[in-house]
């Protein structure tokens, strides 16, 4: 049994390495086979934003519902240094992140003091309290957000205004972070976490302080969500309150969800299926979007739990043993 | 005369007011309290309901001129049955996994729900008028009293002492707590537990709807305010511990009074003021302050 068993592991980690090299060919070459590069910069940093909620839910268990708020949180400072003062964008983007692992590791170490059902509504609630502040400071221009953000000089040489080099950039910025994540869980931190997903009184018997596990992750995760905020407003130019609303929240939970939870290429895939969904339909049927997007996530809760990695691992996993 | 230098009439309309909110949030985190009691879901869709039940006393006046006291009881019902169908169709497929689709799934529910109602009638919100027999105002000397204000805050509290009385106090009751404790044992005694689970969720959305028709002369209606609502629910169930009936009635109150009273003092603060007493009760005490600690 071990040898078969063996054979198919073996079998299965080929599969995914072509995978994710044919993947990062096709996404080296996307400027090239004409697609359209603003949009494949937006899918990217929604797909960095996934993966971040992904390493929270997926491999730590824990159901951040508020995460649009550290996004939003790190797009607002992001803009607000690069327009106002003038900051380069490298600068802006890491003090961007910075800024959402900071609201990360206050409303975290508030949130992990429940578990389950009530972190996610802590998280939530936090997450509009977040809103509520965007809507009123005076530094995030209330209902009409930060608009006309520069994309400035990467490390004053490289002129940011090409669609082009940015998109190389953002490709960059998302496979740096995509590597990270697959790092972190595969590090004996990562295994602690997967410990407390699967059993938590059992990793606290065990010895673990679970809270500063959680936190840490928590405060990780965060931390790449505002990376995605940052890049995204360098990307378009502008934050809004959008960026922070708990639609948003909503979406990035149905993205990981439909890609498939706990997988590496999961949430990657569902971030690009659900931005172009919204992009494909957005002239074409107005306000009917939330609708479809939420007929999206219930047959997803329903008939769809593993997402489409999921699925495709099962299959094998099926194709395997059946052999 | 003034308090705090501020005219004691617009002190008091304030605080009014805050207890009028006050009494939304206690019918609805009752109702989310009992739902999340019995099938282990928290209810997002909980605010979409509460939306629906004024669309429908709206559309019932509008378009039939079925006037206020029926849409009273016609709302809890077809949104009552309403959430008898999404049990029947959707929830009950989850009862054995994890807690968090049943979230995530309701969200669904929440934003299919409030995307119909902005195609039908739009963002911009519709006024629904006060019942004649509560229009006006009384003088009680110190302030002036609008009557429909007063009426949603004696209204609500007959409804939630009632509800609090039919699950403390009944057999019914008696069977729906122990059904919470036991579900397996329960049916082995008899009780047909997927029936009343359905009836429970059903009375849930009714309880919504009812407090969505209580809502609309005082607020405007719009597809949005179930889901500016329920967030600030989900913080009061945070600070009053699912466990107590009698806990999320006191606690939905008292929080709306806060944000009445914060309204008064430091507008600025009062859409945020219950997301901080939150976060300083979960700080002091985890579990809620009527929850208990596992």
């Amino acid at each position: 049994m071990s040898s078969s068993s063996g054979g198919a592991q073996e079998a299965l980690a080929r599969h995914s390495r072509i995978a994710l090299w044919a993947g990062l060919a096709l996404l080296l070459a996307a400027p090239f086979i004409g697609l359209y590069p603003v949009f494949m910069m937006k899918a990217l940093c929604y797909a960095i934003f996934a993966c971040a909620f992904n390493l929270l839910l997926g491999f730590t268990g824990l159901l951040s519902f508020g995460h649009a708020a550290y996004l939003g949180a790190a797009a607002y400072a992001t803009g607000w240094l690069v327009r106002s003062a003038h900051l380069p964008p490298e600068l802006g983007v890491l003090v961007g992140t910075a800024v959402a692992a900071l609201c990360g590791l206050v409303i975290g170490s508030i949130a992990i003091r429940r578990q389950g059902i009530y972190f996610a509504m802590i998280t939530l609630a936090m997450a509009q309290m977040l809103y509520f502040v965007f809507l009123q400071a005076p530094f995030t221009g209330g209902e009409d957000g930060l608009q006309g953000v520069p994309r400035g000089k990467l490390f004053g040489v490289i002129p940011l205004e090409s669609d082009t080099v940015l998109y190389y950039v953002v490709l960059a910025v998302f496979v740096a972070a995509f590597l990270f994540i697959i790092r972190i869980v595969h590090s004996p931190y990562g295994q602690v976490l997967k410990a407390i997903r699967e059993n938590e009184p059992r990793a606290i018997s065990l010895g673990y302080d679970v809270d500063r596990y959680k936190l840490l992750a928590f405060v990780l995760s965060t931390a790449i969500a505002g990376l995605a905020g940052s890049m995204k407003t360098l990307v378009l130019g502008f934050a809004t309150l959008t960026d922070a609303h708990w639609s948003l929240s909503g979406e990035v939970v149905l993205m990981t969800l439909l890609g498939g939870l706990g997988t590496f290429a999961g949430p990657v895939i569902g971030a690009f299926t659900i931005i172009g969904l919204q992009d494909f339909l957005s002239d074409r049927v107005g306000s009917w979007i939330n609708v479809i997007i939420g007929a999206i996530f219930i047959v997803c809760v329903v008939a769809f739990r593993k997402g489409f990695i999921g699925e495709l691992l099962a299959w094998q996993k099926r194709r395997g043993a059946g052999k | 005369m003034e308090i705090f230098g501020i005219p004691i009439q617009a002190f008091l309309g304030q605080l009014l007011l805050g207890l009028v909110n006050g009494s939304f949030y206690a019918m609805l985190s009752l109702g989310l309290a009992v739902i999340f009691g019995l099938l282990g879901i928290v209810n997002f869709a909980h605010g979409a309901l509460y939306m629906i039940g004024a669309y429908v006393a709206f559309v019932a006046l509008d378009r039939f001129g079925i006037n206020y006291w029926f849409a009273l009881i016609l709302s809890p019902l077809v949104v009552g049955a309403l959430g008898v169908l999404i049990e029947r169709t959707l929830l009950k497929r989850l009862y054995k996994i994890d807690p968090i689709y049943g979230l995530l799934l309701t969200f669904g529910l929440a934003l299919i729900f409030e995307g119909v109602f902005r195609y039908w009638f739009d963002v911009s919100g519709q006024s629904y008028p006060v019942p004649e027999l509560l229009e006006g105002a009384t003088n009680l000397g110190f302030m002036v009293l609008p009557n429909y204000r007063a009426w949603v805050v004696v209204a609500s509290l007959t409804v939630c002492l009632g509800t609090w009385f039919l699950i403390e106090r009944t057999r019914l009751g008696a069977y729906l707590r122990a059904g919470t404790e036991n579900p397996a044992l329960v049916q082995a005694f008899g009780v047909n537990v997927p029936v009343m689970v359905m009836l429970t969720y059903g009375a849930g959305a009714g309880l919504a709807a009812l407090a969505g028709v209580l809502a609309a002369p005082v607020i405007q209606v719009t597809p949005l305010m179930g889901s500016n609502l329920i967030i600030v629910v989900f913080a009061v169930v945070v600070i009053g511990g699912m466990g107590s009936i009698l806990g999320s009635i006191l606690t939905g109150l008292a929080l709306g009074l806060i944000e009445g009273l914060t309204k008064v003092f430091y507008p600025e603060a009062s859409s945020i003021v219950v997301f901080v007493i939150m976060a300083i009760v979960l700080m002091i005490r985890p579990a809620g302050l009527f929850g208990k600690e596992k």
